[in-house]
């Protein structure tokens, strides 16, 4: 636990999926930890280490809006595109995009603010040169100077996220998150996909404390498949 | 035009775009009966992600008809031809074979050389990337193009235009109705439009997750932002245009300055008088709405700007 850091996100729109409700796609009240440890990815990520989500603080209020989109309801296939490859030949490949319309609806959050405090632990790919200290330094350069793998976002690729380094030992920003939405029961909520078996997804009991989400307090409760 | 096989690109890029319709409606809001979508706390009109990259395909497919590689797989079924029949064996003779090679390919190889060859024959794969029905996760690739939704300037207010028709769609309309029938148009008198995008080099270019979108794709990508809409007049639309392509050029695969620094310095203004002010300004509360690009102005800070970062214009 030595190596912490904590990095502040935030955008104009955020959806966290719930997976419950996937379809018409409804926002979780605050950032999976998932969702967290996707942003760290983003930013820096080697198969030798693996981010742990601490603390997610949520610094703005919590709001929701609606937003209907036309969407395509299909997927490539791959054994036509194995057929068109061995083929030779791209026609009827494409997607019609009428043809496969939906439209979905999405509950997303506005105006999102939060930082993330995490830190990460060594794989069993770590090689002898992957040491805390080269990781750390990479992430918070990295972090300080704007440079990520790619873009993070909010949950989904349409919410961008900017993103800033809290250096160690200044004062995290301050919250306005309202004093009723300050201490709240947030449920059963995706902790993560479990990518060792199957991806199994996993929750655990989600309580906002006094504006803050302790993954790892919550966790200490259990987690569930 | 060639594919690209192999060099994707080696550097990020953000991009600001704007642009403005007059009397059309940019993106109908199907919850809200094709009304243009509003932000409903501010009133600010809203372009989804979706809808830009629609017109950026069309654009793609219909700039480069007969180009390698230039396939566009979500098509717009009115729009694009898909009979063409193409020479694959000419761009990608090696493939076939090696695959008729591989008598007892592994799974993951295989799924990961079926992306491969998706991303080297679709434009838009390799720059928005796809997900193919596999359960393998090669099968999925994320592209290194990313947009987010356009807001326009200022608050807009859409109008209801009431329209007549002289003929009825069915003979008991004609009857009840005289043969005429009413319908409705919304439109945007006008609404300047800003859009933030995002191209991560390390998605086009990583050896195993990169999509091999090169530098000329990054070149087709800016000219169909700038020409997309010179090719998609309806009805619906009125009148829109590009006004401007600001793109941030980092001199490093991973960035040399923070995305939200760098659109910082592009700022719109309000003209007024022969003055500019700030949109939401006080002093702008007596001023007609505005109705044409003239009313606005675009700035872009140069001063100071951080090391390996250039400003191109389009």
């Amino acid at each position: 636990m030595s190596y912490g850091i904590r990095l502040r996100v935030w955008g104009e729109r955020a959806c966290f999926t719930r997976p419950e409700m996937k379809v018409e796609r409804v926002s979780y009240d605050v950032m999976t930890p998932s969702a967290a440890r996707g942003i760290l990815e983003a930013v820096h990520w080697k198969p030798a280490i693996r981010w742990v989500v601490d603390r997610i603080h949520v610094l703005k209020p919590i709001r929701f809006q609606s937003f209907r989109r036309n969407e395509v309801g299909a997927k490539a296939s791959a054994a036509t595109a194995e057929r068109a490859m061995r083929g030779g030949t791209g026609a009827g490949l494409g997607l019609v995009v009428e043809d496969h319309r939906q439209q979905r609806a999405t509950t997303l959050l506005v105006d999102v603010d939060y930082v993330i405090e995490a830190h990460f632990e060594q794989t069993a790919k770590a090689g002898p040169e992957d040491t805390d200290a080269k990781h750390i330094s990479m992430f918070n350069r990295r972090a300080a100077s704007g440079q990520c793998f790619h873009r993070p976002c909010l949950g989904t690729r349409e919410f961008a996220a900017d993103f800033e380094l809290v250096p160690e030992g200044a004062p995290l920003p301050a919250g306005a998150l309202p004093e009723e939405q300050r201490n709240r029961d947030l449920g059963w909520m995706l902790h993560d996909i479990d990518f060792a078996n199957d991806h199994a997804s996993r929750f655990f009991h989600a309580r906002l404390t006094d504006g803050v989400l302790d993954v790892r307090r919550c966790l200490a409760e259990g987690l569930v498949s | 035009m060639t594919t690209n096989n192999g060099a994707g690109l080696a550097r990020r890029h953000e991009f600001v775009l704007y642009f403005d319709v007059a009397n059309g409606n940019p993106n109908g809001d199907p919850d809200a009966g094709n009304l243009p979508r509003l932000d409903p706390e501010t009133n600010q009109g809203l372009v989804s992600d979706v809808a830009l990259k629609r017109k950026v395909r069309n654009y793609v497919a219909m700039a480069r008809p007969e180009a390698p590689g230039h396939e566009i797989y979500m098509r717009d079924g009115a729009t694009l031809n898909n009979e063409h029949k193409r020479a694959w064996a000419a761009v990608l003779p090696d493939v076939t074979k090696a695959d008729e090679l591989k008598k007892l390919p592994k799974d993951e190889a295989k799924a990961r050389e079926l992306t491969r060859w998706m991303c080297a024959n679709f434009w838009d794969i390799r720059a928005f990337g796809a997900v193919m029905g596999t359960s393998v996760n090669a099968g999925q690739v994320r592209g290194p193009v990313q947009l987010a939704f356009a807001r326009s300037v200022e608050p807009i207010l859409p109008l209801e235009i009431s329209i007549t028709r002289l003929a009825a769609t069915t003979e008991a309309d004609a009857e009840a109705k005289g043969g005429r029938t009413m319908g409705r148009k919304h439109i945007v008198p006008y609404g300047l439009y800003r859009a933030h995008g995002f191209v991560s080099a390390p998605l086009a270019s990583h050896p195993v997750k990169g999509t091999g979108f090169s530098d000329a794709d990054l070149g087709l990508l800016f000219e169909a932002l700038t020409n997309m809409f010179e090719h998609d007049r309806s009805a619906a639309r009125g009148e829109m245009a590009t006004r401007r392509l600001v793109v941030f050029r980092h001199a490093s695969a991973l960035g040399n300055a923070r995305a939200q620094d760098l659109f910082a310095r592009v700022k719109t203004w309000r003209r007024f008088k022969g003055e500019r002010h700030s949109p939401g300004d006080d002093r702008l509360d007596n001023a007609p709405p505005a109705r044409g690009f003239d009313d606005y102005e675009i700035t872009i800070d140069r001063d100071g700007l951080p090391d390996g970062i250039e400003i191109i214009e389009h």
